[in-house]
């Protein structure tokens, strides 16, 4: 079991870059120069890898966030609305309030990514208890009213005086994650992204709450069987994954941008729903997939340069993983023999709509 | 009220009603074509992605081959064969309906950004390219309120307006429709009966994609006249809401997108109404807030097909 799902998600990878070559060829541009540059770009120089790192730091964030909810048999598409509001909090505390020491005014700038992440969650789970609203729909809506909320507010309530640009003001130093290592952009939301999947991994395998959302995600019934209050559960989950992907956006505006803008993000919620699947909902395996897909992206900017591939070819590759991994069940007959349990543990069957 | 004021604002409801007509057909084109899909018990949560590749095989087609059907026939093809993967990952190889629709809107947004900055380039001022116009219905089109309404709008809506009462024919009264949702309800008694379970399900599939694609051709050849980058901007899971909330059938589907249509017409015309409005921003997250309002107004009386989410596994 442990091998394959190791091996799986390598072939599925493997399988992705081919046609993904495959693809830069059929439209007249040259693979091997793609990918040598996709390759320097991501792991190249210093540079190359604290870019690679810190292209991973949101998507660990997103698909924890996933990876949380997805355990607990819900489906969150919602961590790219969860991550603006988590930087709109972020900078509500880190723009706004003066006179902090830095000791207290980071966490707290933190800590209003997370709650005000976990907030813009828990309506979605809310709208699920009380309504029965099919939690896809409401997050992926709840993701652009909440894009047009940042925008709205860059460009009124909150805009940086005397208004010229759509953005806020900077983030106070005492609020700015400081950086890792100096010369490069890597900061300290890495860190804080790697305590994150720590943390997921102590609640879903070593708390009660995280043991019922588990025993709910893979039965519902019988998790209502033994008595789980499930309601309860999905407010606690999708708060909880909503804070993670606060936390998100909280780390690209306190640690890269320093200011709040209008789409700041170019989709690094729906990322992390791939960076989820790939990981098998595990944390080493969403860690581990970020940096693979922080590494698509950190070398597809010099492979957009170089080779004039467009940094999209990175989704298409993304989307063929997921397929690949997905589609296991045609793969299972080439016969590994020693290793037929089932590896798809993270990727059960979900409810219909 | 004066006569003058009454029949402006008439004028202004008939022209409300003809933006909300060509806001709401792409999602009620896709959404049509999601109750094929989802009468048989399949979900395609990538409608979104296949809306966007439709929208762009569209423009593309019109560019290539020089005229706006073509456009229309060729993302039809693509959405055939976007159906066709669709149901072969999803009923043969067992994949999950979900995951493999989020990869669909992936794979959507990735490719049609490639293949068209490939074609056109990062160009600032789209190509032209042939595309549908509001064509006036003699007579009718002078009728009061109706005319502006229901009758100065594209062949392609036109056309729209009589294949959606066809779906809704044949899904309710025809032995075709007895058939799908015999496989959507209750997949084993449908086969001891003789259906091709598994065969119904690709063809379903493939028909609710090409709704799709031309959901989204709409948007890019009948609404506007170009292709941009993501431009379905979240219609495909507005469709996938309306389908719940119209409780799967074509007309219930129909007064639920007309509803959503009106969100952004509304917000539209507001805007223009009144250019002071500075929170612009906040009236665009109007269809979004009404498909929520609408879902949740629905209370959970939702009940989709019974086998909805699952491949059909003979034994």
């Amino acid at each position: 079991m442990k091998l394959r799902s190791v091996v799986m998600p390598m072939v599925a990878i493997v399988l992705a870059l081919i046609i993904g070559a495959l693809i830069i060829k059929a439209l007249g541009m040259d693979p091997v120069l793609a990918y040598t540059n996709l390759a320097i770009g991501a792991f190249g120089n210093i540079y190359g890898i604290s870019n690679t790192l810190l292209e991973a730091t949101p998507l660990i964030f997103t698909g924890l966030s996933f990876a949380l909810a997805r355990r607990a048999g819900l489906l969150n598409i919602g961590a790219e609305g969860q991550l603006y509001i988590g930087g709109l909090c972020s900078v509500l505390v880190g723009a706004f309030i003066h006179g902090l020491p830095m000791i207290i005014h980071l966490p707290l700038a933190l800590l209003a990514g997370f709650v005000g992440g976990g907030l813009w969650g828990w309506i979605a789970g809310w709208l699920k208890v009380k309504f029965g609203s099919n939690e896809i729909i409401t997050t992926v809506m709840l993701n652009y009213i909440a894009i047009y909320l940042v925008s709205y507010m860059v460009s009124g309530p909150i805009i940086e005086p005397p208004g010229d640009m759509s953005q806020s003001p900077p983030v106070l130093h005492s609020a700015q994650l400081p950086y890792l290592n100096a010369g490069t952009q890597l900061h300290w939301g890495f860190v804080l992204a790697l305590i994150m999947a720590g943390l997921y991994y102590i609640f879903m395998w070593h708390t009660r709450k995280g043991y019922e959302a588990r025993v709910v995600g893979f039965n519902p019934d019988a998790g209502a069987y033994v008595g789980i209050n499930r309601n309860q559960l999905i407010y606690l989950v999708m708060f909880l994954a909503g804070g993670l992907a606060g936390l998100g956006g909280s780390g690209e505006i306190l640690g890269i941008q320093h200011r709040l803008y209008q789409n700041f993000s170019p989709g690094y919620g729906y990322d992390g729903i791939a960076v989820a699947l790939l990981g098998l909902n595990t944390p080493i395996g969403t860690v581990l997939a970020a940096i693979l897909f922080g590494a698509l992206r950190a070398g597809g900017n010099l492979m957009q340069v170089a080779a004039k591939v467009p940094l999209d070819l990175v989704y298409v590759i993304e989307a063929l993983v997921i397929i690949f991994v997905a589609s296991e069940y045609l793969f299972r007959r080439v016969k590994l023999p020693k290793f037929n349990l089932r590896f798809r543990r993270g990727i059960e069957r979900s409810e219909p709509l | 009220m004066s006569a003058v004021s009454l029949s402006s604002f008439i004028a202004a409801f008939a022209n409300f009603v003809n933006a909300d007509i060509q806001t709401a057909m792409p999602i009620l084109l896709a959404a049509t074509g999601l109750i094929f899909n989802e009468r048989t018990g399949v979900v395609n949560i990538g409608v979104e992605g296949v809306m966007l590749m439709g929208a762009f095989a569209g423009v593309a087609g019109s560019f290539l081959l020089g005229n706006v059907w073509l456009g229309v026939l060729v993302a039809i093809v693509a959405g055939g064969i976007l159906g066709l993967i669709f149901t072969f990952l999803v009923e043969t190889a067992r994949a999950d309906q979900v995951v493999v629709g989020m990869a669909f809107n992936l794979l959507g947004l990735g490719l049609t950004t490639m293949i068209n900055r490939a074609m056109f380039g990062l160009n600032t001022t789209p190509p032209r390219i042939d595309s549908f116009h509001p064509v006036n219905i003699p007579v009718l089109s002078k009728l009061p309120f109706f005319g502006i309404a229901f009758f100065t709008h594209t062949y392609l809506t036109y056309l729209a307006f009589l294949v959606i009462p066809l779906v809704s024919f044949i899904v309710f009264k025809t032995n075709i429709g007895l058939v799908l949702r015999s496989v959507g309800e209750h997949p084993r008694a449908a086969d001891t009966v003789g259906i091709n379970v598994v065969r119904v399900r690709y063809i379903a599939g493939m028909v609710s994609c090409m709704f799709g694609a031309v959901g989204g051709a709409y948007l890019s050849l009948s609404q506007l006249n170009f292709f941009t980058e993501g431009m379905t901007a979240g219609r495909g899971f507005i469709a996938l809401a309306a389908v719940v909330f119209g409780k799967w059938s074509p007309v219930g589907v129909l007064g639920a997108t007309i509803l959503f249509g009106a969100g952004s017409a509304l917000s539209y015309q507001l805007q223009t109404l009144n250019s002071y409005i500075s929170s612009n921003q906040l009236l665009l997250t109007l269809p979004y807030v009404l498909t929520i309002l609408g879902l949740a107004g629905f209370a959970g009386k939702a009940v989709g097909p019974a086998a909805s989410g699952k491949p059909y596994i003979k034994e």
